[in-house]
């Protein structure tokens, strides 16, 4: 699929990249183009090859078969390093640089400027700083790389790579865990470095970025190469056509009418609730049937409204009421006593516990909630489990499989099955959709909506407003950590969010903190 | 309760069958046993009984590295336990003294308990402090004598005989099962898996785990108790400055040995204790073939490398590779 525009040898070629492990191909002849100056996002579901591919590329995994040249030469390397040396520098969603060092000793590690075998910290400091100019940071060098936001990180973690001479950067979901105003950065300098000949491999769940920064698009599914195109002459729904290889099922909106909600009985309350510094104090009513959707900015004080729900957090004002009688939410036990159930954003951190099985991770909350005394028997925890699996589609459907090494759409299902099994009156999910490729997005959003059906109260966080507003009965939107507007009924809609959002931001912000 | 059997004890039972060889080439006799007075002789029966102190330190120790914690002061606790007992031993029944000793076990479980899940202090260093000032008080429960005793009760527990077991091998045979019983028939070895595997997310489920934390700091605590007391009952006496010395370090070995990870999570109470009987196999056979015992500490040092390596993903995967380049070459 060579376009007529290439206008000389490609900076990195694939061709015939094939890779197995054990029984499981999990590449077959994959061929990749990448040329000076490009941004070339790759792209596919989870499992399709994406990793596997930047892997192999970079010589974390010995290829099985193909070969790789670099500006028309032939390179085979065999570590990170090695590739590193030859000009493929990689930058993963989780930054592998040393929180602990400072920024200038991140960006210089390994090659500190040196005199009589001392390290000569002036030196390096004006250069790290010389060098982050370049990026348009302009930051205490000398300050400990943890301190700064993963942006920075982000950056910095480029900046060293671009100064080790890399011809071929490529950028593992690097706009994952960052906000709005981050990406733009971001965008920023990929579109700078871009200019300066360097070519830019983007792996990306978000199409939107994808649309906005890519020249061209390489799409994998299932281990093989389906197509390569000129971004701009792809549409979206072919694009997820390619990535899927099937229809997406159309999410239809079943929301409930205004008065047909206010009839349904209320779940769990929150009078005034909040905590100083924290959340400004709201009102909150979560009803059996209906999902009641967040919106904000990152940081507007959606997470933490979560929290406050669960008892993850222990609000210092406020009434909380479960079916109308009042309670304290001081832990997440309390949570897990009244019935409610939680999956944080961070799936890997806070979610799942990666070494177990799917099974004991599936029974953790309902065993937690049963108390010591009262053990699952494992016949008990096998059937649970085989249901979970079974009802969510969890794959590989192997519930004695450590949780740790599925992907992160199925770890999701798990941390989701985790709760189910605990019969809960309401579930909290923050962020449920992140990181998850376009299938099992649209499978999880179906599920919403199907417990919702059952008489599960939801409340359900999302940066993706298009998926908030679809299966919301009400958008609650937040800003600079107060809640600031409820959307009801036919008011929902994207632009209406957006609005809110956006709304007399200065003023409102000041009440928010008040 | 299958989770109690070893699934993934193979290279701890080939290690423990290999010293066990070399022991019988060193020393012939080391198979035999005899029965005299109701109580059964032998190398081997001197394996358990001398490795029950270092079984019952793995015992708690495997719980609190479980939740990825560790315990250096079990030691200490011996000694201060082991004191207590021999104090008591002339002038109180047996259920006082062992009642006292194991109480005091409990109370430094509890303080250590108290400085890890409550202060959230590190593990290493909260646990130092009772380490250090533990021999101090043992010191000063024996006023730094050497305390003998004669009680007959006590006595038997270091070397009396149950159904022709050594009573110390009975006991560690006991304390194997209740810790067993209690930890896999109820769900707390589950929720201490989870604990150690990833405490955030544990918490977040509702697991209790600062409980959790507590309990695996105490129960090792009790266990050192009884170690304590079986190690003076044994010699008829309380040395405060060398009772348990440098035992939570076979402790920490024997549950590394064991196969669980100084990272907390999956643990395996049946191969730590394999990991305490593999090391006084070693020491007992070194001392039988009439080497001089520096050898021990290196003859260690190669046999701990050796089940780690065995144990280890990364050697597998290497030796995958290098079958693979095998493959591949013209």
């Amino acid at each position: 699929m060579e376009t007529s525009l290439d206008p000389g040898p490609p900076l990195l070629e694939v061709r015939g990249i094939s890779k197995s492990f054990g029984a499981v191909r999990a590449l077959q002849e994959v061929d990749f183009t990448l040329r000076a100056g490009e941004i070339h996002a790759l792209l596919g579901e989870n499992g399709a090859g994406k990793s596997t591919l930047i892997k192999v590329i970079t010589g974390v995994f010995p290829r099985d078969a193909g070969v790789i040249r670099l500006g028309g030469e032939e390179v085979a390397p065999r570590s990170a390093k090695a590739a590193l040396q030859a000009g493929i520098a990689t930058v993963y969603q989780e930054v592998n640089l040393l929180p602990n060092l400072s920024v200038a000793q991140n960006l210089f590690l390994d090659r500190q400027p040196m005199r009589f075998g001392i390290v000569r910290e002036g030196e390096m400091r004006r250069r790290a700083k010389a060098l982050l100019a370049e990026f348009g940071l302009d930051i205490d060098v000398a300050a400990p790389l943890g301190n700064y936001s993963v942006a920075v990180q982000h950056v910095t973690a480029i900046a060293r790579a671009i100064d080790l001479s890399a011809r071929v950067l490529i950028l593992d979901e690097p706009t994952a865990s960052l906000d709005r105003h981050e990406v733009e950065i971001l965008f920023g300098i990929m579109r700078q470095l871009a200019g300066r000949g360097i070519g830019i491999v983007f792996v990306s769940h978000f199409l939107d970025q994808v649309y906005e920064i890519s020249d061209r698009i390489t799409v994998l599914r299932n281990g093989r190469l389906v197509g390569e195109r000129e971004t701009a002459s792809l549409p979206r729904l072919e694009l997820i056509r390619m990535m899927l290889g099937r229809e997406l099922a159309e999410t239809t909106s079943t929301r409930a009418s205004a008065g047909e909600h206010q009839a349904r009985e209320v779940c769990a309350s929150f009078e005034n609730y909040g905590k100083a510094g924290y959340v400004a104090p709201f009102n909150l009513e979560l009803r059996h049937g209906e999902v009641v959707g967040l919106a904000g900015l990152l940081g507007s004080g959606r997470t933490e409204t979560a929290r406050l729900v669960f008892g993850a957090e222990r609000a210092d004002r406020g009434q909380a009421r479960v079916e109308g009688a009042p309670v304290r939410l001081q832990t997440p036990r309390d949570g897990v006593r009244h019935g409610f159930g939680y999956c944080p954003e961070e799936r890997k951190t806070d979610g799942i516990v990666a070494e177990l099985t799917v099974r004991e991770n599936i029974v953790l909350a309902l065993q937690a909630k049963r108390g010591l005394h009262r053990p699952l028997s494992r016949r008990e925890q096998d059937e649970i489990a085989a249901r979970y699996v079974r009802m969510l589609d969890i794959r590989p459907p192997d519930p004695e499989r450590p949780v740790g090494l599925l992907s992160g759409g199925n770890q999701q299902k798990v941390l989701l099955a985790r709760w189910l099994a605990t019969s809960p009156r309401l579930l909290v999910l923050d962020e449920p959709t992140r990181g998850i490729d376009v299938g099992a997005h649209a499978e999880i959003i179906r599920l919403i909506r199907e417990l919702c059906d059952d008489g599960l109260a939801l409340l359900v966080i999302s940066s993706e407003l298009d998926e908030i507003v679809t299966y919301s009965d009400r958008v609650v939107v937040l800003r600079d950590r107060a809640h600031v507007e409820e959307l009801t009924g036919e008011a929902i809609d994207v632009t209406n969010v957006l609005a809110a959002i956006a709304a007399d931001g200065a003023t409102l912000a000041h009440e928010g903190r008040a | 309760m299958t989770a109690l059997l070893p699934r993934r004890g193979l290279a701890q039972i080939f290690a423990l069958i290999v010293i066990l060889a070399i022991d019988r080439a060193v020393s012939p006799q080391f198979f035999d046993l005899r029965l005299q007075d109701g109580r059964l002789f032998g190398s081997l029966i001197d394996v358990l009984n001398r490795g029950t102190p270092v079984a019952l330190l793995s015992l708690g120790m495997v719980l609190v590295i479980a939740t990825r914690g560790i315990d250096l002061s079990v030691g200490a606790v011996m000694a201060i336990c082991g004191a207590i007992a021999a104090s008591l031993a002339d002038s109180h029944g047996l259920p006082v003294v062992l009642a006292a000793a194991l109480g005091a076990g409990l109370v430094c479980g509890l303080w250590n308990g108290f400085l890890v899940a409550v202060l959230g202090m590190q593990p290493i260093v909260a646990t130092l402090i009772l380490m250090v000032a533990g021999r101090g008080i043992a010191q000063l429960i024996t006023e730094g004598r050497i305390v003998t005793f004669s009680s007959p009760d006590l006595v038997w527990l270091g070397n009396g005989a149950i159904l022709g077991l050594p009573v110390p091998v009975a006991i560690a045979l006991g304390m194997l099962l209740l810790t067993g019983a209690v930890v896999r028939g109820s769900a707390l070895g589950l929720l201490i898996e989870a604990t150690g595997g990833n405490a955030r997310a544990s918490e977040l489920a509702g697991v209790g785990t600062r409980a959790m934390i507590l309990a695996v700091y105490v129960w090792c605590g009790v266990c050192a108790a009884l170690a304590g007391v079986i190690a003076a009952a044994d010699i008829m006496g309380a040395d405060a400055n060398n009772a348990g010395l440098w035992l939570e370090l076979d402790a920490i070995l024997a549950v590394v040995i064991g196969g669980t990870s100084l990272f907390g999570g999956r643990f395996s109470l049946v191969l730590a204790v394999l990991g305490a009987l593999i090391i006084q196999t070693m020491n007992t056979g070194i001392l039988l073939s009439g080497y001089p015992p520096e050898f021990n500490l290196l003859v260690k040092a190669v046999v701990v490398l050796a089940v780690l390596l065995l144990q280890s993903p990364k050697l597998s995967g290497l030796a995958g590779i290098a079958t693979r380049l095998r493959g591949t070459k013209p």
